[in-house]
């Protein structure tokens, strides 16, 4: 009988063992993920009523953690929400967390694993969780100036960005929204002022339209065909480029027209300088069709287009040219070629693509924060420039901006100029289709970036749904103004 | 078994010493509730701990009285279990506003004047033997009691296991578990060489006679009953349990564990075709972190969000007072553990899985030490019951097994799980003691020649 009582009670051992794993499987090794399970809101209970770390721009918060006198210790309050909405989105109890409050919230809260050793000594010292602060590469005046080019009733995105470090000195974009509306600790505000924001949807809660929003880039694309065909080796800078008033193609009705609003029809043969200049559709829908759509695809892909894994540090919407993903025909790849049909690129894409010209052919990667620090100012990481791609030689890169500087010295974007600076540039214009009263409607677009011989600054504008002319009168002479006050910092 | 014939000590200073610790940690297990949740150290406070150490200290006097040789170390684990549990109720009713620790308060005390009425009274634990068979109607009586309209307090959280009388509800069943292993206990002591010996053999399993064997099969059904008209999974399964290790003790022979094994499968199998609630359990467990079975009603909202707070207690917890389960359907009952979890962190469950372990291994020692069978397979079942309690509740807390609803036993609030546990702690003290006691040939009951003498460890067949 005790041989049997001794037995069982090895089965009791056991049963406790198993709690013991159990237990320890619980508390230790599964914490990681029940913790961050979304169905668990307890992280988010416990941040939401924490003092998170500010958000830094010119040394002024844009949004930090006040504290409330409540049972929920913090409010998150943002200053200027709408002209840093974009960039800063909004921290939510109830919907949880946008923009750089998403992206950064590891820093913000302070649970990065770099922040293991403060939370460790927080354990024995007793003292409150502090988030570290994220200081912008923001300037907040060009910000502001560049907020203010927008109309209320356009909704139109600007970047403004450091070519050499990737650096984003103002990224805007209308219409914007109150995120201190958002922040709120009152379940029935949230919920109106979140009714009232899923109406409007050419808002994106996502993150500014300037890094979310995909637009067809028309002709700026055809900086993209310009490198393709210098690279190939079957063009060079003397070519003479076909410039028929349309283009054809066997056994279709549809015929590619060329530029009507510049001198393309005075020529049908054009170099790159005149096809640049007066923004000649013709010529590059043929450079695409010599090339093929390989060939294209992989240009576009040199320049950041259909890269699904791009962050800032926020996650960017992934341009597309669509010539990866099956045959396209010629007329499909003719229209591709000038940033039509299927093409679409955010505006972020738009400077980058600007700056690696500018930057003699690299791409740097483009970044949001130049510095994180403790809450006792200790710097814990700041911006280093990173190089994300070669899209180009530097010989191509230089001959490109030679030519986009003629594009303002004696083509289309001559408002862009600034008196005593080389200016490169190039508009676009994509069309959209006809509104109600029969006006065209289009994607104004102006990229550029000066002084071209040392570039300091790329400037990227879309106007989007605008007739030609408020979309040339919104493009290049802003950007004229932007460059200059960026140039007299 | 002349090893555990050590000298005979009564070593109730030793006990006075950890009665001491033990209501040393649950006096700090209070005084941090009220200085983390921003009480004062009231008169209550005091008085708590004076009823604690009150009763405490009645017990010891009561065991030093009558029984001298009782485990110096059971009463002091439980008297820790209680005490926490205690505070971690007055936590969980200051955060709902609930009064849920007087009442705890309250059966507290009765049980352990129930506990101390038992040693007192129950001269040696063999009279119970007298009452095999009245056990078992008492144990049928209890566990058809809820079922009778006009008692039956109705079907809450889907189990039919309360009863009402005036303004008190009480869980019959938690009686019924004593009562079934005195019962098991009684009849297989007495009949074992029976169901050992006699019946036919075939191939290497020794079948018993039928009508040995008829009571066994009245009590399994008892089990069975509970899970089909209660819905109570958790007691059926301790129940099957019990069941299990007495016969096992009892006859030695791993074939019954076999057959048991055999009937649990053929069983669970049935139970999980036949009973939608209980195919519902097993689904919800499975699927536990589906947002589907979080938001059903009878889902798996109440396991995940504990899991959850266990997760945010981690290694060290969030201090008594500052976690977030209070909020949790029955936080002071059947998901105790996860408050305890997240408040006291990995390192406080690992103690109190201890405290546990500690009285479960306490209960089998008094078992291998009594001297007559019915002792031993008393001990064992009501060890083994405590064991496979914490096993089936606390497993399903951590989601180990599917979570059905059991009372952690001493921790939770509930009165009839309490009274139970107490009086179950008063057997095993008892029979402790006539284990550790010194042979006194002149104990009458010794005299007597009887079959529950060990004749001899028979060698296995």
């Amino acid at each position: 009988m005790n041989q049997a009582i001794r037995n069982s009670w090895i089965v009791a051992v056991a049963l406790f063992a198993l709690l013991f794993g159990a237990v320890s499987y619980v508390q230790f090794f599964a914490v990681d993920s029940l913790n961050t399970n979304p169905q668990n809101n307890r992280q988010l209970l416990a941040n939401f009523c924490s003092n998170r770390g500010p958000i830094l721009v010119d040394g002024k918060a844009i949004a930090e953690s006040v504290a409330s006198g409540t049972d929920c210790k913090f409010q998150r309050s943002y200053n200027e929400p709408e002209l840093y909405a974009g960039l800063t989105g909004f921290f939510s109890k109830f919907s949880g967390q946008y923009g750089l409050e998403a992206a950064m919230r590891d820093e913000l809260t302070g649970n990065t694993d770099a922040a293991l050793f403060d939370r460790i000594s927080q354990v024995f010292t007793g003292a409150q969780q502090q988030g570290r602060s994220v200081e912008l590469t923001i300037d907040s005046t060009i910000q502001k100036m560049a907020y203010d080019m927008i109309p209320d009733n356009v909704g139109g995105s600007i970047v403004v960005m450091n070519p050499k470090t990737g650096a984003i000195i103002a990224m805007v974009s209308k219409p914007s929204y109150d995120t201190n509306l958002f922040a709120t600790h009152d379940a029935a505000a949230f919920n109106a002022s979140m009714k009232e924001l899923v109406d409007r949807d050419e808002i994106s809660l996502a993150g500014s339209s300037a890094y979310t929003g995909l637009y067809a880039p028309g002709s700026v694309f055809k900086i993209i065909d310009t490198a393709a065909a210098l690279e190939s080796g079957k063009y060079n800078k003397d070519s003479i480029l076909p410039n028929p008033a349309e283009l054809t193609f066997s056994g279709m009705s549809y015929a590619l027209p060329n530029y009507a609003n510049g001198q393309c029809y005075t020529k049908d043969k054009a170099t790159f300088a005149f096809a640049l200049e007066n923004s000649c559709n013709t010529p590059f829908a043929s450079i695409a069709l010599d090339l093929g759509q390989d060939a294209m695809t992989a240009e576009a892909e040199k320049f950041g287009f259909n890269d699904t894994s791009l962050k800032f540090p926020d996650r960017v919407a992934t341009s597309r040219f669509p010539g990866s993903e099956g045959t396209l025909d010629d007329a499909a790849l003719a229209q591709s070629a000038i940033g039509q049909r299927d093409v679409l690129a955010t505006p972020l894409q738009i400077a980058m693509m600007t700056a690696a010209i500018a930057n003699g052919g690299q791409q740097m990667a483009p970044n949001l924060v130049q510095t994180i620090r403790t809450p006792d100012l200790k710097t814990v990481s700041s911006l280093t420039p990173e190089v994300l791609r070669q899209s180009t030689s530097p010989e191509v890169a230089a001959q490109i901006t030679d030519w986009m500087v003629s594009v303002v010295d004696n083509g289309i974007a001559s408002a862009a100029a600034v008196p005593g600076v080389k200016v490169a540039g190039k508009t676009g214009t994509a069309e959209l289709g006809l509104d109600e009263s029969g006006v065209m409607l289009n994607n104004a677009w102006f990229t550029g970036f000066a002084p071209a011989d040392d570039p300091q600054v790329v400037v990227s504008i879309v106007m989007p749904k605008v007739d030609v002319a408020t979309g040339a009168q919104l493009t290049s002479p802003n950007a004229s103004n932007l460059i200059k006050a960026v140039l007299n910092k | 078994m002349s090893q555990l014939l050590t000298v005979a000590k009564p070593r109730r200073n030793t006990e006075l010493l950890l009665i001491i610790v033990a209501l040393g940690m649950s006096a700090m297990a209070n005084a941090l509730v009220n200085l983390n949740l921003g009480r004062n150290f009231d008169n209550d406070f005091y008085t708590q701990i004076a009823i604690l150490g009150g009763l405490a200290l009645v017990f010891h006097i009561v065991l030093r009285l009558k029984a001298k040789y009782a485990d110096p170390v059971i009463l002091p684990l439980v008297i820790a279990l209680n005490g926490v549990g205690l505070a971690v109720i007055h936590r969980l009713d200051i955060t709902s506003g609930d009064s849920a620790a007087t009442r705890q308060w309250m059966w507290t005390s009765l049980a352990v004047v129930a506990a101390i009425t038992v040693i007192w009274f129950l001269r040696d634990h063999r009279i119970l033997r007298r009452y095999t068979y009245i056990s078992l109607l008492i144990s049928v009586v209890l566990l058809i009691l809820p079922l009778v309209p006009g008692l039956s307090a109705g079907s809450v959280n889907g189990a039919t296991v309360w009863i009402s009388i005036g303004p008190f509800t009480f869980q019959p069943g938690e009686i019924a578990k004593i009562t079934l292993a005195v019962f098991f206990a009684g009849y297989l002591s007495s009949n074992r060489d029976l169901i050992l010996l006699a019946g036919k053999k075939i191939g290497p399993l020794q079948l018993p006679r039928t009508r040995d064997l008829a009571p066994m099969i009245v009590a399994w059904l008892a089990s069975v009953g509970v899970l089909v008209f209660q819905r109570d999974l958790g007691s059926s399964i301790l129940f099957f349990g019990l069941f299990m290790v007495m016969i096992y003790v009892a006859t030695s022979r791993v074939s019954w564990i076999l057959i048991g094994v055999g009937l649990i499968v053929v069983g669970g199998t049935a139970a999980y075709q036949i009973f939608p609630h209980v195919a519902r359990r097993i689904d919800v467990w499975v699927n536990a972190f589906d947002p589907e079975y979080i938001g059903a009603a009878f889902g798996s909202f109440q396991v995940v969000e504990g899991l959850f707070g266990l997760a945010n207690g981690g290694l060290f917890g969030t201090g008594l007072g500052q976690g977030t389960s209070d909020k949790l359907p029955v936080a002071n009952s059947d998901m105790i553990i996860a408050v305890i979890g997240e408040e006291l962190g990995l390192i406080g469950l690992f103690a109190i899985l201890c405290l546990y372990a500690l009285l479960v291994a306490r209960g089998f020692r008094a078992a291998l030490g009594t001297r007559d069978a019915f002792g031993k397979l008393l001990a064992v079942g009501l060890s083994f019951a405590v064991a496979l309690q914490c096993f089936i509740i606390i497993g399903g807390v951590t989601r180990l097994i599917p979570l059905t609803g059991l009372t952690t036993p001493f921790l939770a609030a509930g009165g009839s799980s309490l009274l139970a546990n107490w009086i179950i702690v008063a057997l095993i003290l008892k029979i402790s003691d006539a284990a550790r006691r010194p042979i006194d040939v002149s104990t009458a009951d010794n005299s007597k020649p009887t079959n529950d003498q060990p004749l001899k460890e028979v060698p296995s067949p």
